[in-house]
């Protein structure tokens, strides 16, 4: 190859490693940042509650040890839904932030989709009518899960090509039918109240268990490595179908391994806490303001997602006279971005 | 237009269809519930309603509900027909639109903070949080090119809703006599009525059905297109404002006796309207009577799969009602990626 | 100088969508190292045509072969190292730089963890040169107008480096100068390092001007192929497009030039050209 003007190559490669290194360090930056807020909001689950107890008791219990009072407020109640509220949060943000990637469209995840309530659905069916484990409880809402993401995909495909708007339109129609059979199943199982109907359709983190976790601590620790290997490619999926396989992915084993880790995620996650509302919705694009466009975002994603589950809980329980679940904080932050989100995609003319 | 026929096909045979499934509908909501009552039984009770009867009491109750029955979903049903013409969308369903919520969500305020509790006072406030979210949610879906087409209204509604039923749940937690009140008023919801609350609606419901049927014939023209009415003489401005109107007090006022029902209105319109064409001097008492229809079949169904208890009314309409928003989903036009 | 050759071949190529069938028994071989365009009418096929040479689609029946394998044999990677394709309508992240973009060409070089080798820096500087949006390196695609944005993109697909390049109508809703200046930009690409481009152009004239080469499809079916000059002819236009024309040398490449003859303004003399002027009797 013709080597071009050697002085002025030397000069533009300069120009793009600097602008390189200082994207980067950003991303590193806000990374670091928002580990450390996760491991502040966590430390804070662990201590903050009705009575306060000091760090090396925490630290103890931690450890194994028995500590009068410690051992069961911090190990039975805080601890599990400290790790509840991590990993679900976790996962509701990775999940969110592959599906506004794929498809993109900051509407299209999760949440607004209708995928968590048909994975909430199938919980509330196994608990209430099947009285079934909770690995038979997981197993059934990743299966609805899938089910209802390939139901939806099927219903929104229509003659010609995709298009986001009938997805979304599906998607409201099948959120829907959901939360009616999820209150019928409340109804016919008697708990037709309050806060069990709260977990199921809007998320929280009260009452988990340690014996709930071990399935959502197993698939995190499968997919999100995997979500990592495939962060490249996802950066070149942003750039469409035919960009993305003339740049050598693989297009359709990529894709069905992304779209199914990310339901997978959220359905597990769901079947704990329930459809923890506007996490997976928020956590992408929050993450990409911080951290930059054009790099790979999961891992940001997920640590804005666990903050906001995490931030969420403690305000529920703390900020105000009465306890909310987690879901019902998030969603109030999460409707006004809603709204402003279309009040921006309708200027710009995306509808 | 072609007037080749004054009367949609089959007109007459499916009229006598609905008012037959009416008489079940009545009958069964008369019939079924904690204590099932015969045919015979109903007969016997009917002929005696003014006696102290045990059959006479059950069946003074019901007929309540069952008519409260009847009237909001003929509210609903024709509320449905008008938004969907006037906003030129067949997805426009006031539950889709985020109205019945609005309404819902001033009612619980007004119990909450004003402490309101009778059916006068959640009126005023229900049609006030009417007004306002159809308002709202029409701003938004107009923004940006193109106006309100039917998806960007639909997705303004549902945003809007998500976000008021956060703060309807929201005011709701702290406050548990304002869950036992809103429940009472939603469960109850067609039951929860009282002969009081029923005078108080009927009102609504007859200037709202008048004036549909005034802007049947305008709003035939206005579905031709904007400037094709004009052309006719309509005042586009006007009907749409009065229509939309109607339709909004409407939904308000049963929201307000009945607590929030959503997709009555798009599932009684879109039969009618497969069934018998788009001529609105047609569609809107037909929708009024299917909507009646509709509502009190599933409130038998509520009754039915709910007992001992009752399932709310909403929750069966929305899982019969979803299923065909999602079918039409798929046949509207949308603008694809 | 010389440069490197690949022999790229369809050979009976069957392909379309659904159950509507596009290319009908397609065979050709691309010419190495020159500038190939593919013409025809709308939706004649010549996008699906360039689509399945690219591997975007996969043929029904027939194969396309690239040094003699056939390409779907290939792993994906190390075809994209040699065979590019710029799609029609490339969709842009929000928020991204263009040097993160153009980057992104690199990534049939790169392993998985995706850090930038010293040839990657210098391949995505040298695409940027060529195009002449160095100076835009640090910029976000938004602020971008049309043309410069299509010129990122085209960056991008030359820092992916392939000997192959295909482009769908890389200069359809540009204004005429952009068009001129890209087409230009592609023959300095194939010039200097013998890129083998195959374009589809809408633009007829456009087309016979800047093409070593042509292939015309009509329906599915390829009905000639050859240098500008000799495919050009008025018979030819009337059989792809159904336009009556007359073809004139143009003025300043002497390539063919389409002039057509609608029912308007048709004075009733046909000019000739003679001697590199054109006269009108």
């Amino acid at each position: 190859m013709i080597m071009m003007n050697t002085l002025s190559l030397t000069h533009t490669v300069e120009l793009i490693r600097l602008g390189r290194i200082s994207r980067k360090r950003r991303w590193l930056i806000v990374t670091g940042i928002l580990a450390i807020l996760t491991f502040a909001l966590c430390a804070a689950m662990l201590l903050l509650g009705n009575t306060i107890y000091p760090v090396r008791d925490v630290v103890a219990v931690l450890a194994g040890e028995e500590v009068k009072g410690a051992s069961f407020a911090v190990g039975t109640i805080r601890l599990p839904r400290m790790l509840a509220g991590l990993l679900a949060g976790f996962a509701f943000g990775i999940s969110g932030y592959i599906f506004q990637t794929m498809l993109r469209n900051p509407l299209a995840n999760p949440n607004v989709i209708g995928i968590t309530s048909g994975s909430s659905a199938a919980a509330v069916f196994c608990i209430i009518v099947l009285q079934s484990s909770k690995t038979v409880t997981s197993i059934a809402s990743v299966i609805a899960g899938l089910a209802t993401s390939l139901l939806i995909y099927v219903l929104s495909r229509g003659k010609s090509s995709f298009s986001i708007g009938r997805l979304i339109l599906v998607g409201i129609g099948i959120q829907a039918m959901c939360n009616s059979m999820i209150t019928y199943l409340m109804l016919i199982g008697e708990e037709h109240n309050l806060p069990a109907a709260v977990r199921w359709l809007t998320g929280s983190l009260n009452g988990v268990r340690m014996d709930e976790l071990p399935s959502l601590i197993v698939t995190c620790l499968i997919l999100v490595p995997l979500i990592c290997m495939l962060s490249r490619p996802l950066m070149m999926l942003e750039l469409g179908e035919q960009a993305a396989s003339s740049l050598g992915v693989r297009t359709d084993p990529v894709r069905i391994m992304l779209i199914a880790s990310a339901v997978i995620l959220a359905a597990i996650a769901t079947a704990i806490t329930g459809p923890i509302a506007s996490v997976a919705f928020l956590a992408g694009p929050i993450a990409v303001r911080l951290a930059g466009a054009g790099s790979a975002n999961s891992i940001p994603a997920g640590l804005v997602g666990a903050v906001l589950v995490l931030a969420g809980d403690l305000a529920g329980q703390f900020a105000f006279t009465t306890k909310f679940p987690v879901g019902i904080i998030t969603g109030i932050i999460g409707a006004p971005y809603l709204l402003f989100l279309l009040i921006k995609l309708n200027r710009r003319g995306d509808f | 237009m072609e007037r080749s026929r004054l009367y949609p096909k089959h007109f007459t045979f499916i009229l006598i269809v609905t008012i037959a499934l009416f008489i079940v509908c009545v009958l069964a909501s008369l019939a079924f519930g904690a204590r099932w009552l015969t045919l015979s039984e109903l007969m016997e009770g009917l002929k005696t309603l003014q006696s102290d009867t045990v059959t006479a009491n059950i069946l003074e109750k019901r007929w309540l509900r069952t008519i409260f029955g009847l009237c909001c979903g003929a509210a609903l049903g024709i509320a449905g027909v008008l938004m969907q013409s006037v906003t030129r969308n067949p997805l426009a369903d006031p539950s889709i639109l985020g109205v019945n919520t609005g309404a819902a969500l001033f009612v619980v305020c007004g119990m909450a903070f004003l402490r309101i509790s009778t059916p006068q006072e959640y009126i005023w406030f229900a049609l006030s949080g009417a007004m306002f979210t159809a308002i709202f949610v029409f701003g938004i879906g107009s923004m940006g090119r193109g106006g309100a087409t039917p998806l960007k209204l639909v997705l303004a509604g549902a945003a809007t809703t998500a976000a008021l039923s956060s703060l309807i749940t929201a005011v709701m937690i702290p406050r548990t006599f304002v869950m036992n009140q809103f429940r009472f008023w939603q469960v109850g919801s067609v039951g929860a009525g009282t002969w009081d609350s029923l005078l108080l609606f009927l009102p609504f419901l007859a200037v709202g059905a008048l004036v549909a049927i005034f802007c049947a014939p305008g709003l035939n023209a206005l579905a031709l297109g904007e400037e094709a009415a004009r052309g006719l003489g309509v005042k586009t401005g006007w009907l749409r404002f009065v229509a939309a109107f109607a339709g909004v007090v409407l939904c308000g006022a049963t929201t307000a006796v009945a607590g929030p029902i959503a997709f009555v209105g798009l599932l009684a319109t879109h039969v009618i309207r497969l069934l018998l064409g788009p001529d609105l001097r047609f569609l809107i008492p037909m929708s009024a009577l299917s909507g009646a229809v509709i509502l009190t079949g599933s409130d038998v169904i509520g009754r039915i799969i709910g007992s001992p208890g009752e399932l709310e009314v909403g929750v069966v309409t929305a899982f019969v009602g979803a299923p065909l928003l999602i079918l039409l989903a798929m046949k509207v036009k949308v603008r694809s990626i | 100088m010389s440069f490197k050759k690949h022999v790229y071949q369809a050979k009976d190529l069957v392909a379309g969508y659904d159950d509507r069938i596009i290319l009908d028994h397609i065979s050709l071989e691309i010419p190495s190292n020159q500038i190939s365009v593919i013409i025809g009418a709308n939706a004649c096929g010549k996008s699906t045509l360039l689509k399945t040479l690219a591997r975007i689609i996969k043929p029904t029946s027939g194969e396309v072969l690239l040094d003699g394998q056939p390409i779907h044999k290939i792993p994906s990677k190390q075809l994209a190292q040699v065979v590019g394709l710029l799609p029609q309508s490339p969709i842009v992240p929000e928020g991204i730089t263009v040097a993160d973009l153009v980057g992104r060409g690199r990534f049939p070089h790169q392993s998985m963890f995706g850090t930038w080798s010293r040839q990657d820096y210098e391949a995505v500087a040298e695409a940027m040169e060529i195009m002449h949006i160095t100076d835009l390196a640090n910029r976000h695609i938004d602020e971008l107008s049309g043309g410069q944005r299509q010129r990122v993109w085209i960056a991008m697909a030359l820092a992916q480096q392939t000997d192959i390049l295909f482009l769908d109508e890389p200069t359809t809703y540009l204004d005429i100068t952009y068009q001129i200046e890209i087409l230009d930009m592609l023959t300095d690409l194939n010039r200097k390092y013998g890129t083998t481009i195959v374009m589809v152009l809408h633009d007829i004239n456009l087309s016979a001007r800047y093409a070593d080469y042509l292939f015309a499809v009509r329906q599915g079916k390829l009905v000639a192929q050859g240098k500008p000059s000799e495919v050009i002819t008025s018979e030819l236009i009337k059989d792809v497009f159904g336009l009556d024309s007359t073809i004139i040398q143009d003025p300043i490449s002497n390539s063919p030039s389409v002039v057509p003859i609608g029912r308007y303004h048709a004075s009733g003399t046909i000019p000739t050209t003679i001697g590199g002027k054109v006269h009108v009797r």
